[in-house]
């Protein structure tokens, strides 16, 4: 599902909260069938090494490198000592080459991440949470720094990698024509309630332009994104510290 | 030009700048008292001549083929103390700092329900950790001395411990100065906490724990000095004996030792930077 709404709406707390990242101060929350802040800590362990999350600025160190990023996905599966002889030499090299590869990034296989721009940083940050195959898969705008173009690959690659695993994409976006074309269920957000929950075939204009009416009077899409929201909203850049919403 | 003929303003900083030097003056001055430190003493005619007889016994150095060959053995072996104590100081230092450090903390994210547990269990780890730094390495030194003898192992020990805490501390602070989402990220993914630690922290800081870890171990050198006058082993105890016997040339080529090291230190600190920023 694809949740949209205005800057301040909560999609980046909600997401926190799914990915376990955030305990939700009222109300509770059960993710397969249990309360994760309940849980004792090896069995939290395991329920987050199932969720993967897209992180909106990639939170990968500089001097990494590219395949030992994707690789850390999978630290949460990965016993105590498989995950420190990966750090000598990366044990499963086709593995991240091929989640890579998914968002046209595997010739950067070997390079630093400090070397990458960020949109592909952005990418690898994906490819990461390829590799891990969660069974949840969290992605807080997963394609602010990417163009049009890529943004359409990379929301592509993760929804189709959703339904042919069939497990659960959870993505805010910020861009509603790329939540209508790839999500079955469009959640709309703001002030922290749900405006609708509803199919795209059945969001209408007027829908979004109330679910926008505080931030501007245009819906924001892609191509007239730039021009359409002059300063509405600060354009994510990778580096930016994560804006809790 | 309209700015031309407005009054300048003053700087607003200039107040809180002049009582923060008169403060600063204010504390030095007892401090400077209570350590009986009195520049004229130094121009003294006889603490000059006395100081010059001190000195010019340490020209020449000595420089016979059989205490070049001691130097050189007390050398490797102060080297050896030192690296042996760091290496030391930094498998206790380093858990330690890790156990401390909250960006490593799966407690706090949430935070959990019992977040003030982990916090709590924190506290008696810094404690450990001032407690080591606390006492002097000479301290220590004497201590090991008593337990394990004359020689460069009580040395190893003292260095060992007191680094540690020092170590400790420091990495801890590095830790926590650096971007702590790449591990934090992984620890909401479900990794171990050395993995978050491997490969969410170290990438991040390395340059720093390295040059730092480097600048200890020169420090180590230095201390072994000291220590080696209580008997702690290395090219400390060969300068007291020296000292003891008022053989200024020995002491003076031990010294250009020291210095050597010093520097040796620095080149491999530099190397270090230059390989792994």
């Amino acid at each position: 599902m694809a949740v949209i709404g205005p800057s301040g709406a909560g999609k980046t707390s909600l997401l926190r909260v799914l990915g376990t990242a955030l305990r939700p101060t009222r109300g509770g929350l059960t993710i397969g069938g249990s309360d994760p802040w309940r849980l004792a800590r090896p069995a939290l362990r395991r329920l987050r090494a199932r969720i993967g999350t897209v992180h909106q600025a990639p939170p990968l160190p500089p001097r990494q490198r590219v395949v030992t990023a994707v690789l850390a996905g999978r630290l949460g599966a990965w016993g105590f000592w498989k995950g420190f002889a990966s750090l000598a030499h990366p044990l499963d090299i086709a593995g991240a080459r091929a989640a890579l590869a998914r968002l046209d990034l595997d010739e950067r296989l070997f390079d630093r991440c400090d070397r990458l721009s960020g949109g592909q940083l952005q990418r690898v940050g994906v490819a990461r949470v390829l590799y891990q195959r969660p069974d949840l898969i969290l992605a807080d705008e997963p394609v602010s720094a990417l163009d049009p173009q890529l943004s359409d690959l990379t929301v592509g690659v993760l929804a189709t990698e959703a339904q042919a695993r069939g497990v659960s994409l959870v993505a805010s976006l910020h861009a509603v024509d790329l939540a209508l074309k790839w999500f079955p269920r469009i959640i709309g957000l703001r002030d922290g309630t749900i405006a609708f929950d509803l199919p795209p075939a059945r969001v209408t204009r007027p829908m979004l332009r109330e679910l926008y009416a505080a931030e501007s009077r245009v819906v924001p899409t892609q191509d007239n994104e730039p021009v359409a929201l002059p300063d509405a909203r600060p354009r994510a850049v990778a580096g930016a510290p994560p804006l809790c919403r | 030009m309209s700015a031309a003929v407005l009054p300048v303003p003053r700087d607003p900083a200039l107040g809180t700048r002049l009582v923060l030097v008169a403060v600063a003056l204010l504390l030095l001055w007892p401090a400077i008292e209570l350590a009986e430190f009195d520049p004229r003493k130094l121009a003294d005619p006889g603490t000059l001549a006395v100081m010059g007889r001190f000195l010019s016994t340490f020209f020449p150095p000595a420089t016979s083929p059989e205490f070049l060959a001691l130097v050189l053995r007390s050398t490797i072996e102060t080297l050896a103390l030192a690296t042996a104590g760091m290496t030391l100081a930094v498998l206790l230092g380093l858990p330690l700092a890790m156990l401390v450090s909250e960006s490593l903390s799966t407690s706090r994210i949430g935070p959990a329900r019992h977040a003030w547990l982990g916090l709590a269990a924190r506290l008696p780890v810094r404690a450990v950790l001032i407690f080591m730094r606390s006492i002097p390495e000479i301290v220590w030194a004497l201590l090991f001395v008593r337990a394990v003898g004359l020689g460069a192992a009580a040395g190893v020990l003292a260095i060992g411990i007191s680094y540690a805490g020092m170590l400790g501390k420091v990495y801890f602070e590095i830790f926590e100065s650096g971007d702590t989402r790449p591990a934090r990220a992984l620890l909401e993914s479900g990794s171990a906490r050395v993995h978050a630690f491997a490969y969410g922290i170290v990438p991040v800081a390395l340059p720093e724990l390295v040059s730092y870890t480097v600048y200890r171990w020169e420090c180590a050198i230095r201390a072994s000095v000291v220590m080696g006058f209580v008997g702690a082993g290395g090219l400390g105890q060969q300068m007291e004996l020296s000292m003891r016997m008022l053989a200024g040339g020995e002491v003076a080529t031990m010294l250009l030792a020291f210095l050597a090291l010093v520097m040796i230190a620095d080149g491999v600190s530099a190397l270090l930077r230059r390989v792994l920023v």
